[in-house]
This record gives structure tokens, sequence and C-alpha cells, in this order.
């Protein structure tokens, strides 16, 4: 019974989500028109005669009106073809599957090694709160919160990786291939990453459970005679749960749209390099694939982090 | 020390000269003022008091709850053999829930809203006994029984939010009375409750207590609830004690001014249709409390000497009033003989 609302709820929730990918991808071709460059004029080559261009033009549809355009684009990806680059002629989904695992990887590894790092700062801080531990960790919380992660990114790549040696700087194994290598290569970039999602996990948490420790429900189970510990790690825990899991979720679509820089840092082929190459050089085909499996990727964690949650908490059966 | 039933077993609970106070940045605010009273087992005393006269912060220390950091407590509260303010804290919390435990006033909020009540309920079980699962869960399901929760099979497993506010409380009566605790405290436990629910759980406590024997701590702002549920009342005005009496007494002839205008200010006392008694003024602020009787700038009776410091008066062995004109005034209380 319960099982069925769910899966309605689900349903509903897929079905909303259409006009969001519709809506991301339009945008998104709509700001493609606003760069400055002809793709025509890149693939005709040099010195190549108005006529050629124009062929071109005609060749891939770029002579007709944008919405148009943005109409054959959307009828074709609705029937599963997303086309192909208009520069290397591989088609987008082939691009896709070969980066998208990479920047998946990274990104799941930065929001593992925030949770990691950033679950225990806040237990600590919230254990301790007021005292110059706290502080300490909170401070450095806010300066996590404001460096830019491909700055620090970069001062990692210096220090870690080029000063101490202990991570390669650059390059990247596909988890495929080789999957410790792999993340041996990605803990670098995935640090750069995390600096931001360690900083939110830890303030989220202290903040949630320094309020459920002062709150009424918490005084009744020191009244009922339980162990500190218990009403720390069970009832404090799985009361700030779904505040924890709201902001892992809303983390990976940060990190996920933080890749897009990163990569470019530590050279990773990625989903995000392929984006960034592909807007250079008016390949709209990639960038709207590549949106699209971004955006769908962040509806789908959103989901499931909002189904987790009704998990977690009985209270929650609205999705 | 207040030691007013003489001849009677030794008190359950004898609080002496309990002093607290909060230390805050500006320096120490003191709430309550040599704080003395006892309670025999399996009696029932109510505590009354207008908010702010120390009543819930009184209950929350006999309960070891009051925050470490900020609160001082100073002075004795021996409960059986032990003196629970000087008690370490890993021997209060096998105290507490076991051999005390508490209701307090908001259930709504007083619950833990993401475990079952059958969780909360066998993990204070398990907390102080060595029972198992299935048995925690057994008695948990009687628990329910007694405090007046239908299909409590199937209740055990359901959550906070799916109770009523009234069959919230019950479910903290549960709680409270699972391990079989020699004394309860009931911090208003009807005071968030609609009128109509009130009744019914303070005749589920008051029946609770005399069945299985434990002595109930009342603490409110009801009157008429202590008339109706409790054989003593502790008067407390601006962290004092200044009264203590048999409730039959007190609602017969108050021996303190301010019993006396609280039990005026019933409604229903009065003739219909007449202004509703009050007590002008207002409680002192802590920090600006008089030398003498807090209570003589409200006070109709008050006369020179009413300044000098006030000692708890012993009336006729039984009864206590914290007024040196008590012999002389013959102050109107609620049943007029």
């Amino acid at each position: 019974m319960v099982t069925r609302v769910k899966q309605r709820m689900v349903a509903t929730r897929l079905l909303q989500a259409l006009p969001i990918l519709v809506l991301a991808t339009f945008i998104v071709f709509s700001l493609m028109q606003l760069i400055p460059g002809d793709v025509a004029v890149t693939l005709a080559g040099e010195n190549a005669s108005v006529e050629r261009i124009a062929q071109i033009r005609e060749a891939y549809g770029l002579n007709q009106p944008f919405l148009a355009q943005y109409g054959q684009w959307l009828w074709n990806a609705a029937h599963g073809d997303l086309g192909v680059s208009l520069l290397s002629g591989e088609p987008v989904g082939d691009t896709i599957a070969r980066t998208f695992p990479n920047t998946l990887m990274v990104a799941l590894y930065a929001v593992i090694l925030s949770v990691l790092i950033g679950v225990p700062l806040g237990i600590i801080s919230a254990t301790r709160s007021g005292s110059p531990l706290d502080s300490g960790i909170m401070g450095a919380a806010s300066l996590g919160v404001a460096v830019p992660n491909f700055w620090f990114g970069m001062i990692l790549v210096l220090y870690l990786g080029l000063t101490l040696k202990w991570f390669p700087a650059t390059g990247f194994v596909s988890p495929f291939e080789d999957f410790s290598q792999a993340i041996w290569f990605a803990t670098l970039p995935a640090l750069a990453l995390c600096t931001n999602g360690i900083a939110e996990v830890a303030r989220q948490l202290r903040s949630s459970l320094v309020e459920i420790q002062s709150s009424q429900h918490v005084r009744t189970l020191h009244a009922k005679g339980l162990s500190p510990a218990r009403i720390l790690w069970l009832h404090g825990l799985k009361n700030v749960s779904v505040n924890l899991l709201t902001v892992v979720g809303l983390l990976f679509s940060k990190i996920l749209a933080a890749t897009v820089v990163v990569e470019a840092v530590f050279a990773i082929p990625g989903i995000g390099s392929s984006i960034v190459n592909a807007v250079l050089q008016g390949d709209f085909p990639v960038v709207q694939g590549a949106v699209l499996a971004m955006v769908i990727t962040v509806i789908v964690v959103n989901l499931a982090t909002d189904l987790l949650c009704t998990v977690l908490d009985p209270r929650i059966n609205e999705l | 020390m207040a030691q007013h039933n003489g001849g009677q077993p030794a008190p359950l609970l004898a609080v002496e000269n309990l002093n607290i106070s909060f230390t805050h940045p500006g320096g120490e605010t003191a709430i309550t003022r040599d704080v003395s009273f006892t309670v025999a087992p399996g009696e029932r005393v109510g505590v009354v008091g207008e908010s702010g006269c120390g009543k819930s912060v009184t209950g929350l220390a006999l309960m070891g709850l009051l925050p470490k950091r900020t609160a001082r407590v100073r002075g004795q509260i021996r409960f059986q053999d032990r003196d629970l303010a000087s008690l370490p804290a890993r021997e209060m919390r096998r105290l507490r829930g076991r051999e005390i435990s508490m209701i307090f006033q908001e259930p709504m909020s007083a619950l833990d809203p993401v475990f079952t009540v059958g969780e909360q309920l066998t993990e204070t079980l398990r907390a102080h006994e060595k029972i198992s699962r299935k048995e925690a869960r057994q008695r948990a399901i009687a628990a329910l029984e007694e405090v007046g929760i239908p299909s409590p099979h199937t209740r055990i497993d359901e959550y906070p939010y799916q109770f009523s506010g009234g069959m919230r409380q019950r479910v903290m009566i549960a709680m409270a009375l699972i391990c079989r605790p020699k004394l309860v405290i009931a911090d208003e436990p009807t005071t968030a409750l609609d009128v109509t629910v009130q009744a019914q759980i303070t005749d589920l406590l008051c029946e609770i207590s005399e069945t299985t024997g434990t002595a109930l701590l009342f603490i409110t702002h009801d009157l008429g609830v202590v008339a109706e549920t409790c054989s003593r009342l502790l008067t407390m005005y601006a962290g004092q004690v200044v009264e203590s009496a048999p409730v039959d007494d007190v609602l017969r002839r108050p021996r303190h001014p301010y019993s006396s205008g609280l039990l005026r200010s019933l409604p229903g006392l009065s003739e219909r249709g007449s202004r509703l008694p009050s007590i002008p003024g207002r409680v002192p602020a802590p920090d600006r409390m008089p030398a003498g009787c807090r209570f003589q700038a409200r006070c109709p009776h008050a006369i020179d000497g009413c300044e000098q410091p006030q000692p708890l008066l012993e009336i006729h062995g039984a009864r206590l009033a914290r007024c040196w004109r008590t012999d002389q005034l013959q102050l109107p209380g609620a049943v007029n003989e």
C-alpha cells in the first residue's frame, strides 16, 4: 500500500522533471546562439569560400531559424538520438558514455570525502560547542566555504602533487581499466572539489545537532536515564539525518557543476572538459547532450535523496 | 529543617535548603532560595505558584537536568539514602527513569519524532533492566494498556505524530512509569492539553499513583487540580516555599496571604457576575528581591515588620507558613465554613 503510494509519487516527480529538462536545454541552446564565432566557419577550414561556408550551413541546418533548430534537436533527443558532434563526427551518446563515468567518479569521490571528513568534524564541534576546538573547526569551515575550489586545486597540485609527490599531479585512469589506479589519480581532484563540501557538511551538521541537543525530546531522553552516547549517536544522528541528506544531495549537484572547472585544472577527460571544448567551438549537439545528461543526473539524485528522507523521517510522506 | 511529618516513616524525598542560581556573563541570578520540603513514599504533593516562581526549575534540579554549564545547585536533595545534589552523573543517570522520572508540559515536543512509541518505551526499560527485546515489547504494550491507549498492539509501532496531544501525554506517562519509579515529577502535565482532556490525564495520574504506590510531585499553577489529586500543597512565591499544608486545611484556611490570594482568584468561587479577585502587582525581579517578606509589596496585610527576614513558621505541627503575622490573620480560603 505504502509502496504503491510511493511509486505514484516517483512517477509524478519524473513527469514533473520533463519540463525542467526542456527548459534547461532550451536555455543552454539560446545561450549558445549568443556566443561569438560560427561553427560553419570552423568546419569549412582555412581560406574557405563564402559558398562553401553557406553549403556547410545548409548541410547542418544552421541556416534555419533558431526555434526550428531547437525543435529539431528536441524531436530527435526525445527519440533517443542526440546527434553527432559537428567537429569529430562522434555520436554524442558515445561521447557522454566515454566521459561521464569519469566525471561521476570524481564527483562521487568528492561527495564521499566531504561526508567522511565533514561528519566527524561536525560531531566534534557540536559535542564541544563553545570550546576552542569548536571555534577552530567552525573558523576553518567558514574559510572552506569561501575558498574557490579551482584555486585550492592548484595549491594541492603544487604541494601534494609536485612538492611532496604523494599523488599524481595530473592525468587520469579510467575506473573501468584499473579501479585502484583510478582512485589514486582522482584523489587530488576530489580533494580540490570537496573543501566546500566538508565545510558545508560540518557546519550544517553542527548546527542541527546543537539544536536537537537542546530540544525538549532530548531532555526527555536524559530524563529516561539514557547514556549520552546513545542520545547522540542514535537519537541525535537519526534526527539530523534528513537535514544531512538534503545537504549532501545539494552538494552533489554543486560538485557536479564544479567539475567543469576542476577537470580543466587536472586535465581529466570528463564531461566537464567536453562541455568546455564544445562551447568554445560552437559544437552545440555535444553541449546539449552533456547538459541533458547532467540535468537528468541531478534530478535523479534529488529524487533519490527525497525518497531516502521519507524513510528516515516518518513524518515526511509527501515528495 | 522542614520536618513536618514527625511520627511518619522516613520521607522518600527530603529537599533541604535548595538554592538554585544561573550564572551568566553579568554575574549570577538566584532562582530559588532555601527551598525545603519532603515527600513521603506514595504521597501526592502539589506545588503551585505563578510562572517564574522556581517550581519547574526545582523539578528539573531534582532530576539533575539543569544545564551543567550555567546552573548552580546548592543544598541537599535526599532521595532515600542518597544526596542527589552531589551524586556523580553516572549514578544519577541510573536513577533517572528507574527510581525518579518526569513528565513534561509539552507532549507534542517531548517525544522523539523519528522513533516509534514502542522503541521509545522499550529503550527506557532496556536502559535499566536486563530483559529481552520480546519481553520489553510485552511490557511496553502492557504499559500502553495501563494508561488507557486503545489497541496498544498496533499503536506501539506508530510514531508520536500519529497520536493526539492527550494520547501523547498518556504515552509520556506510560514511559515515566514503565520502570515503576518511586517518585514521578509531573511538570504542568495538563497545561498544553485541551480542557476536555486535562481532567482525564489528571485522573489517570492520580489513579496510577494510587495503584502503584508511586509518589507524585505535581507541579502546576492550577489549584483546582491540586485540590482533586494531592494530599499536601506547597505554595511557592518568588523562589521560596511560603506555605506547606494538607490540601484540605489550606482550602479552608490558608495561612499565607499569597496562598489566600491564589485561592480567591480561582474562577467559580466568587459570585457570578462579580469581578474575579486578582493579586495586584507582579513578582519582584530575581535581582531585586527584598530582604524581608518577598510578597510584602503586593500583600494587603503588609505592616511594619514585614521587611524583616521571614522564616518558615511551624503551625500546629503539620503546617508551615512564611508569614510572621499568620496567627493574627484570618485569611479567606476557597471553602467557606
